[in-house]
């Protein structure tokens, strides 16, 4: 499904990644784990299209096609979904109205019909019923006055609702309590699929408790420098991320 | 964040659709103003005398004051010898009785204008007047409103056939001596709308005018006047559009709002004139004075206003709370792209115990536009529990835009109760990116971003309306990104 080839990026004129090498098929959920500044949220964001950064070299094959001639409203319609680390908030747009924009946008694409108001509020309703949220969420301006846990939720119910090929979940899983984090993971294995494929970036282990990824990634300037099962993980919890970066500098230098 | 500011600046550079000129014979005075003039301009509309009196009196007076240069806003100083004050079809020089004698491509014009004068096709719950330069063209469902007592028509006939209404209220709430502009307006009037509701009716229908300036080098001045007797209703509003053109036209109208016991008048306006191109050539200068008096007990008068147009606004739609229990409202969404500037805002003046007021203004600006929002909040040693809440809000777009916020608070009473809030935010490019990883372009993005911070304002305007001024805020977009 996404194939990255030696994907180079920067930001100004700074080199962030370094040379990225990934492989993920139909059905995989792939954690990206990795230290502050290691380039883990920049790939999510270069993989979405965000123009604050620019791709210098490798690239990047979605479903065949090259992703990187794509604008990032493209990208959204063809099935690629980021969760952001930090939601935006929209003031004066409800959440509802947001969601039905983003959908009929994508089903637009897609050569379906636009749902109006009322298909439309079924489908939300069920997707809500699934990931247990609350109704009111939808009535409130997109992201306006959002706790940190409702955002990261608001983000779930987005993923749900367009139903990606691709999920990119950037830090889904930072800043929420236990009860969150529970019901994070919940919407997260709801949306596993044989045809959808999930890449998990995030600084900790502790989501990886809920949701099991089939393939741990380890990044460390700009490079993934280890990958593997899911032990990789429990490893990393252990030995914390001290000891990549001394394995990363010789690469470095090479 | 390049792609992001030439996104925004795509949204703000679309055209003005309304900029043609309808190619049609005009009866005009020569330029310039003096006392010949105003006698001109009287007899050419067969006034009375205590009309022409009244404004020989507002002319002496304008000759006595100077332009103010109080508000937040640059132009070369205008020269008042040079502006046609009267233009009127000439096909209208034997006043036509019904719609059918109107010349047709003054209807056409307003159809063109997105404003179908013939009745039948007329959206269903709205009156129209229509004013072309400086005389009203054609009035739709008049009979149906008399059969309420109702009256609706343009300015000149009211002055007709109820001028002991006229002479009673004209110049009671803006007096001639208020202003510079209001001094100008009252010498030079020429039309306008004229509407009044008689004691315990509610209008059923929207009542609305549209202002369009056509000829060359003409200012336009009108009047409307608005009386609403105890326990009636009426919900107004008035669209305004011009030609394109390099040289900059001068607007300067007056409104006068009555409100009696429990009486509520709406009053909503649309205004875009041309605004100039994006190099600031041409465009309308708007000088008005808008003024509303809730002169009864629990009598409400809500403005409600949507500026996208004119080189330059200045504009104050305030309230007189005189009645006790009254109730002020203003609502306001002001956008300056390119080089347009607008000073705008509202007065609200508490005078009666337990009278309330209300202030939303939403500044937009884009390009080199300068928004400024100025209000005054005045509550009087009578207006015992009075309350006031305002909130200002300002949105960029762009890096070469301004937001200004003026407001003046004075309070007398110290059981009065008065909050304001302010923000100013700015449409970035995370904003957009989030918008466009959703799957919206970013021209939908920042539409949906203004259309969300002005929902406040435009859900105050009456229905009709509302879809309307969406579309004109997020004018299609087209052709934007590359």
């Amino acid at each position: 499904m996404l194939e990255i080839r030696n994907l180079q990026a920067k930001a100004g004129d700074k080199l962030i990644l370094r040379g990225i090498d990934l492989t993920v098929r139909a059905g995989e959920v792939h954690a990206l784990m990795g230290p502050n500044g290691s380039g883990k949220s920049t790939l999510a964001q270069v993989l979405a299209g965000r123009e604050l950064y620019e791709v210098v070299g490798g690239e990047v094959l979605f479903e065949g096609r090259n992703l990187l001639e794509l604008s990032p409203e493209e990208r959204a319609r063809e099935g690629i979904f980021l969760a952001f680390q930090y939601p935006v908030e929209i003031p004066g747009v409800s959440n509802l109205y947001f969601l039905r924009a983003a959908l009929n946008a994508v089903r637009k694409h897609r050569g379906l019909e636009e749902l109006d108001v009322m298909d439309f509020a079924g489908l939300v309703r069920e997707r809500l019923r699934l990931l247990g949220m609350n109704e009111a969420l939808l009535e409130r301006s997109v992201n306006e006055g959002f706790s940190g846990g409702e955002k990261k939720r608001n983000e779930i119910l987005q993923m749900a609702v367009l139903a990606p090929r691709l999920a990119i979940l950037d830090e889904t899983d930072s800043g929420l309590d236990i009860d969150a984090l529970k019901a994070v993971a919940a919407g997260i294995n709801a949306m596993r699929s044989p045809e959808r494929a999930m890449i998990l970036v995030t600084h900790y282990q502790r989501l990886l408790e809920y949701v099991a990824p089939d393939f741990v990634h380890v990044m460390a300037e700009g490079r993934i420098v280890r990958s593997g099962g899911k032990e990789l993980a429990l490893e990393l919890e252990r030995q914390g991320y001290a000891w990549l970066e001394e394995e990363a500098a010789p690469a470095q230098a090479g | 964040m390049s792609t992001a500011t030439d996104q925004i600046q795509a949204w703000t550079e679309q055209e003005y659709k309304y900029g043609f000129e309808t190619p049609i014979e005009s009866d005009a005075v020569p330029p310039g103003l003096n006392e010949d003039i105003i006698r001109l301009i009287s007899a050419r509309k067969g006034e009375p005398e205590f009309l022409l009196q009244w404004r020989l009196r507002a002319y002496r007076h304008w000759l006595t004051l100077k332009e103010p240069t109080w508000a937040n806003l640059k132009y070369p100083p205008i020269d008042y010898q040079s502006i046609v004050y009267y233009s009127a079809p000439k096909s209208l020089k034997d006043r036509p009785r019904s719609l059918q004698e109107v010349d047709p491509e003054l209807i056409r014009t307003y159809e063109k204008l997105g404003v179908p004068l013939a009745e039948q096709e007329r959206l269903a719950g709205v009156a129209v007047d229509a004013v072309f330069d400086s005389v009203s063209v054609a009035t739709t469902f008049k009979e149906k409103l008399a059969e309420l007592g109702i009256i609706f028509c343009s300015f000149s006939e009211a002055v007709r056939e109820h001028p002991e209404l006229v002479e009673r209220y004209l110049g009671s709430v803006v007096p001639y001596t208020d202003n510079f502009f209001a001094a100008l307006n009252s010498a030079v009037f020429s039309d306008g709308s004229f509407c009044y509701v008689p004691k315990g009716v509610r209008c059923p229908m929207e009542l609305s005018t549209y202002f369009r300036i056509n000829a060359r080098d003409t200012g336009q001045f009108e009047r409307t006047l608005i009386i609403a007797e105890p326990g009636s209703y009426v919900s107004y509003l008035e669209g305004c559009t011009a030609p394109i053109r390099d040289s900059n036209q001068l607007h300067a109208a007056v409104v006068e709002l009555i409100a009696h016991d429990e009486a509520e008048i709406k009053y909503s306006t649309v205004q875009n004139w041309y605004p100039g191109d994006r190099q600031g050539r041409g465009g309308i200068y708007n000088f008005v004075t808008k003024r509303g008096k809730c002169l009864g007990r629990n009598s409400k008068i809500s403005w409600t206003q949507l500026e996208t147009g004119s080189a330059i606004t200045w504009k104050y739609p305030s309230c007189l709370l005189i009645g006790d229990g009254s109730v002020g409202e203003f609502y306001s969404v002001a956008v300056t792209n390119n080089y347009q500037q607008a000073d705008t805002g509202t007065k609200m003046i508490h005078i009666g115990r337990n009278t309330r007021s209300t202030i939303v203004s939403k500044g937009i600006s884009a390009g080199h536009g300068q928004n400024s929002y100025r209000g005054m909040v005045k509550i009087q040693k009578s207006a015992e529990g009075a309350r006031n809440f305002s909130q200002c809000d300002s949105l960029l777009l762009g890096n070469r835009c301004g937001a200004h916020t003026f407001p003046y608070l004075e309070v007398k009473n110290p059981t009065a109760q008065v909050e304001h809030e302010a923000s100013v935010s700015r449409v970035g490019e995370e904003q957009i990116f989030y918008c466009r990883q959703r799957g919206l372009t970013s021209e939908d993005a920042v539409s949906m971003i203004v259309s969300g911070f002005t929902r406040q304002v435009i859900r105050e305007l009456p229905m009709e309306f509302a879809v309307e001024a969406q579309k004109l805020l997020a004018v299609s977009l087209e052709g934007s990104v590359g």
